[in-house]
Parts: C-alpha cells; sequence; structure tokens
C-alpha cells in the first residue's frame, strides 16, 4: 500500500534522510522507532509535504501514484494524515469551523459531495463522545488554550471524521498521562481496518503497549538499520539504542 | 472654506504634501498636482450593503445631497450614510452634519461607494455626540484601484457620551481615511478600531487623532491590517492627553500583516501625554502569516489560497467582533469575508 526506496531527505542543506526504505502493506501497523535526531519527525513531514523537507533521491508511491509529486492539500485528500507530535494553534478559528473546512475541501477534491452542517455536528457529537471530548471546547479557536492532552484528542477526532487511509503518528504519547493514552489509544486503534495503513512513529516502547504494530522497525542514522515483530520494541526497551548507533560512525 | 476641513478640492494650493508630517506617508500634491474638474450628476443604483438594517438615509451622488444633509437623531435611531461617487476623472466634495442630542442612541451606518475610475473625492462628516448619547458608527469603504479619496470625520464627544467606529478600508490609489476625535467633556468613552484589507498597488491610510480635553475619559483602539502584492498600509493613530485630563485611560493597538514581500506597511503611533494621572499604553507589530499554521492547515486537506484566506480573516475577525451592535457586525462581517 504504502511503498517508500531508498528516500533522501535533506532540511536546507543538511541530509536527514539517507536512504530509507520501507514497505507498509494495507491493514498493517508498523512502528518507527529510534533515537532522537535520527529523523523520525522528518519522515513524517516528508511523507506529508512539509514545504522545506525536499526529497532529493528515491520515491513514495502510495495506493500505486507518486506521492511526492502532490502539494500537501492533495495528499491530504488522497488519504494521508500526519498526527502532529506538537499540534499548531490556530487564533479566530474554531475547532468546528476548522475541521468542517478542511473535511470539505477533502470531499471536493476527491470530487465527493461535501457534508451539510447538521449532518457534520451529528458526526462530531458522536466521535466527541467515543474521546470523551466535551463539545463547547470545539466552539473554542483550534488548539487556543488547550492541555497537552486536548490537543491530541483533537488530532485524533479529526482523523476520525477525515477518515484518513494512511495514518502516520508522530510521538502520539508524548504529554500525555496513563488515562489520556488510553482514550487516544483506543480512538486510534478504532481505526484499524484491512484497507488502512499506519505508521506509529515512536521514541518509547509505552505506546505500543496500546496501539499493537504488526512491524517495527529502527530508524537510526537516516535509514531502517533493523526490522522486527513487536518483540523488537521490548528489546530495544530493555537494551537501548546504543548497538544502532556506532555502526553509524 | 470651512476651518474644520482644511482641503478644498478646487484649489490645488490646499492639497498637503509629505512636507507637511501628518502627510507623509499620503503625499497628495504628488498624486494630484491641480484641481480636478468638477464631476457631473451620478444615479444612485443599488440600495448599499446596510440597506436591510432600515433607518433613514442621507445620500450623496458624486457630492450633490439626494436629500437633507444634516440629520439630528433623538431616542434610538438609525441613519445610513451614503457617499456615492460614479465619475471619471473628475473631482467632487460631500458633507454631511449628523449630531445625537442628549440621550439619543444612534447607529450610522456609513458607506463609501465608488464606480467610475480615477476620480478625486473629499467625504466629510461633522459628528457630535451630545451628554450621555451613544453613536455607533461603521464605516465600509470600497472604490476603484485607481481613484485618490480623502474621508474626513470631525467627532465632538460631550460629558458622558460613548462614540464607538470601526472603519473598513480595502484602498486605493490613495486612499486616506482620517477621524479626528475630542473628548470636549468628562467622563466620555471613544472606541475607535479600523482594518483594512488591501490587494494589488492599492494604498490606504487610517489616521486617527483622539484628544482627551476633560478628566475621565476612555479611548480604546484595535486597528488591523493585511497588505498582499504591492499593496501598502498606513496607520497614524495619534492620542493626545491634555493638561487636567487626569484620569484619561488610552490604549492603542495596531497589527499588520504582510502577506507578500513587496507590500509594505508604514505605522506611526503617538500618544502625548500633558496630565500626570492617566493611563496609556500602545502596542504596535507587524509581522507574517504563520508557516507551521498554513502547513498544518494544508495537511488537513485545505487548499493554500483557502488556507491563507482562512487565515488572514480570523486575523482580522477581531476587530469586526468588537462591533457592538449584532446586525451591523454581521453585515460587516460578510462584506469582509466576500473580499478575503
Amino acid at each position: 500500500m504504502l511503498s517508500i526506496s531508498n528516500l533522501h531527505v535533506s532540511v536546507g542543506d543538511k541530509p536527514i534522510l539517507k536512504g530509507l526504505t520501507l514497505d507498509v502493506p494495507a491493514g498493517e501497523v508498523h512502528a518507527i522507532m529510534g533515537p532522537n535526531g535520527a529523523g523520525k519527525s522528518t519522515l513524517g513531514y516528508a511523507l506529508s509535504g512539509r514545504p522545506g523537507y525536499e526529497a532529493t533521491e528515491g520515491s513514495v508511491v502510495w495506493k500505486g501514484e507518486d506521492l511526492l509529486a502532490l502539494d500537501p492539500a492533495e495528499r491530504a485528500a488522497k488519504g494521508v494524515f500526519l498526527s502532529f507530535q506538537y499540534p499548531i494553534e490556530i487564533p479566530g478559528v474554531p475547532a468546528l469551523t476548522f475541521v468542517r473546512t478542511a473535511l470539505n475541501a477533502q470531499k471536493r477534491a476527491r470530487g465527493e459531495e461535501e457534508v451539510a452542517a447538521p449532518a457534520f455536528l451529528k458526526l462530531v457529537r458522536e466521535a466527541s463522545k467515543a474521546l470523551k471530548m466535551d463539545f463547547d471546547m470545539l466552539k473554542r479557536p483550534l488548539n487556543v488554550g488547550f492541555s497537552g492532552g486536548e490537543k491530541k484528542r483533537m488530532e485524533i477526532l479529526q482523523m476520525a471524521l477525515l477518515e484518513p487511509s494512511l495514518l502516520i503518528l508522530d510521538e502520539t504519547d508524548s504529554g500525555l498521562d496513563i488515562d489520556a493514552l488510553r482514550i487516544v489509544s483506543e480512538g486510534v486503534n478504532a481505526l484499524r481496518s484491512p484497507d488502512r495503513a499506519m505508521l506509529v512513529i515512536t521514541h518509547y516502547q509505552r505506546l505500543l503497549d496500546y496501539i499493537k504494530p504488526d512491524r517495527v522497525h529502527v530508524l537510526a542514522g537516516g535509514r531502517i538499520v533493523a526490522s522486527g515483530g513487536p518483540e523488537l520494541a521490548h528489546q530495544l526497551e530493555a537494551e537501548g539504542y546504543d548497538k544502532y548507533l556506532p555502526e553509524l560512525a | 472654506m470651512s476651518a474644520t476641513f482644511a482641503i478644498d478640492l478646487t484649489d490645488a494650493s490646499t492639497f498637503p504634501s509629505r512636507r507637511n508630517e501628518a502627510w507623509k506617508y499620503s503625499d497628495l500634491k504628488r498624486y494630484l498636482r491641480e484641481a480636478p474638474e468638477p464631476s457631473g450628476t451620478a444615479a444612485v443604483g443599488a440600495p448599499g450593503p446596510f440597506y436591510d438594517l432600515g433607518g433613514d438615509a442621507i445620500v450623496f451622488a458624486n457630492g450633490r445631497a439626494v436629500g437633507v444633509t444634516d440629520f439630528i437623531a433623538s431616542g434610538e435611531q438609525t441613519l445610513r450614510l451614503r457617499y456615492i461617487s460614479d465619475a471619471v476623472g473628475t473631482g467632487h466634495t460631500a458633507s454631511a452634519r449628523v449630531s445625537a442630542r442628549a440621550g439619543a442612541k444612534l447607529l450610522l451606518l456609513e458607506t463609501h461607494e465608488g464606480a467610475g475610475s480615477a476620480y478625486v473625492v473629499n467625504n466629510r462628516l461633522e459628528l457630535d455626540v451630545a451628554q450621555g448619547a451613544e453613536v455607533t458608527r461603521v464605516v465600509l469603504v470600497e472604490e476603484p484601484e485607481d481613484v485618490i479619496s480623502v474621508a474626513e470625520a470631525e467627532v465632538r464627544v460631550e460629558a458622558g457620551g460613548v462614540y464607538r467606529q470601526t472603519i473598513i478600508a480595502t484602498g486605493a490609489k490613495l486612499q486616506r481615511i482620517e477621524t479626528r476625535i475630542r473628548h470636549m467633556a468628562q467622563g466620555a468613552h471613544v472606541q475607535a478600531d479600523g482594518l483594512y484589507l488591501l490587494n494589488g498597488s492599492r494604498q490606504a491610510d487610517l489616521t486617527s487623532v483622539v484628544r482627551h480635553m476633560e478628566r475621565d475619559g476612555t479611548t480604546s483602539q484595535l486597528i488591523k491590517g493585511v497588505a498582499r502584492d504591492t499593496a501598502r498600509g498606513v496607520f497614524q493613530g495619534k492620542i493626545v492627553v491634555e493638561r487636567g485630563a487626569d484620569g484619561t485611560d488610552a490604549r492603542m493597538g495596531h497589527h499588520a500583516l504582510i502577506a507578500s514581500e513587496r507590500a509594505e506597511i508604514d505605522a506611526k503611533p503617538e500618544l502625548i501625554i500633558y496630565a500626570d494621572d492617566v493611563q496609556c499604553a500602545h502596542g504596535n507589530t507587524v509581522g507574517a502569516l504563520d508557516d507551521s499554521a498554513l502547513f498544518y492547515m494544508q495537511q488537513r486537506g485545505i487548499p493554500a489560497d483557502e488556507a491563507r484566506a482562512l487565515l488572514t480573516q480570523a486575523f482580522l475577525i477581531e476587530v469586526i467582533d468588537r462591533i457592538e451592535h449584532e446586525g451591523a457586525r454581521e453585515v460587516a462581517r460578510e462584506w469582509l469575508t466576500a473580499r478575503l
């Protein structure tokens, strides 16, 4: 479903990803683990098309299409969703307005009919209830004054409403207490399906107790240096990333 | 020529140039070397943006009054003040006088509606807010991009009077919207807001002078603006607290976005204080749209242009939200949204 081949990405003049190759079949959840500075967040940004993250070599094919040729909004309409490590605050734009604008923009781009306000509100009420979110909070400007946990729930709420097919979770567990982590993880697990692929980017194994991966990859020095089953995450937790670092020198 | 308004379109020697400090960003003389030929008649076409809010009307077409030029409000009233221009290469001046009697509550809905091209217009308003009266003035200005337009308002607020204004400007070749407000007596309240949204090579200059002559007056000013393309926004805000005007509370803020590398913002905030016991503050910021917010919105599927428009609206809407009258606020909101 997602096929990344020999991907090189530079930020400014600095190469960050140096020949990353990774395949994620439909229906699978793959975890990307690695030390700080390995290029984990860069991978998320490169896949979603953030300006300044330039692919200098290699390819990314998503559902048979060259993802790198599309702008960020086009990628979103094709189902790419990046859950931000630090969700952005947008003063002056109520969360409800924001999500509805995004949903309808994606629908327009796909040639589908837009969702009218009453139907949209019904969807939001259901989705926010499942995430134990206060509906009134969604009338406030997006993420402004939200706590870390509320921002992450807001990301998952958007995910539930936009129904993406490639979900990239960048350090979704950071800043969450155990209760919030459980609720957020349940929200993510509810989206697991045979026609979706997920990339879970995380530094710690903790999140993978809640979102069980099919495969675990170690990203170090801008490349995938090891891959394995879920047991690899436990091994990393016990041994750390040190053994993957010397070979970078 | 009245002493209140110094510019006389029939006499080029009255046109200020940048040698006059108050006109250094809007050099009228440079754009207008000679007095323009007088404009002919114009028809009053569409009913104007505030029509649905009803009330009385003062209408000028190319400077000629269609009916009355003066209005005195008592009780609770709505007045639509329409300055209509439809001319090519000629000039005209319109002068209105409005007053709100003691205790009156007036909603003054002013529009500058322009058609044609390369005309010159000087629209004037004298406004008196009597003791305890309350006037809310909302001004929508839309003119062709190649015209020269100077709008002036002289406002006097008496004891305990409340005057609020919100100016929404979209610019022209030279568009100066100047308001001079005086706190004539104790305990008056003034809100002097505005915004400008400028595309192409348009220019808008929001200039205001607020004078606190007596004690315990308040002034609150929020101006926001966006300049795109090669547009230029000018804000000159002066608040003067005269000797003896103790207890004054005056706050001024101007915040602008430069949405293109070739756009320009010139801001000159001034507080001049001769009294001792006052509270005054001003803030001025000029920045760009937030790149990380733009990317975030695009990542969720909102195309770049739509994301920019949404962020721009979110930035400017704070000024609209401060309009107290709900009907006027909603008209202004729709009017602005349609022009983003």
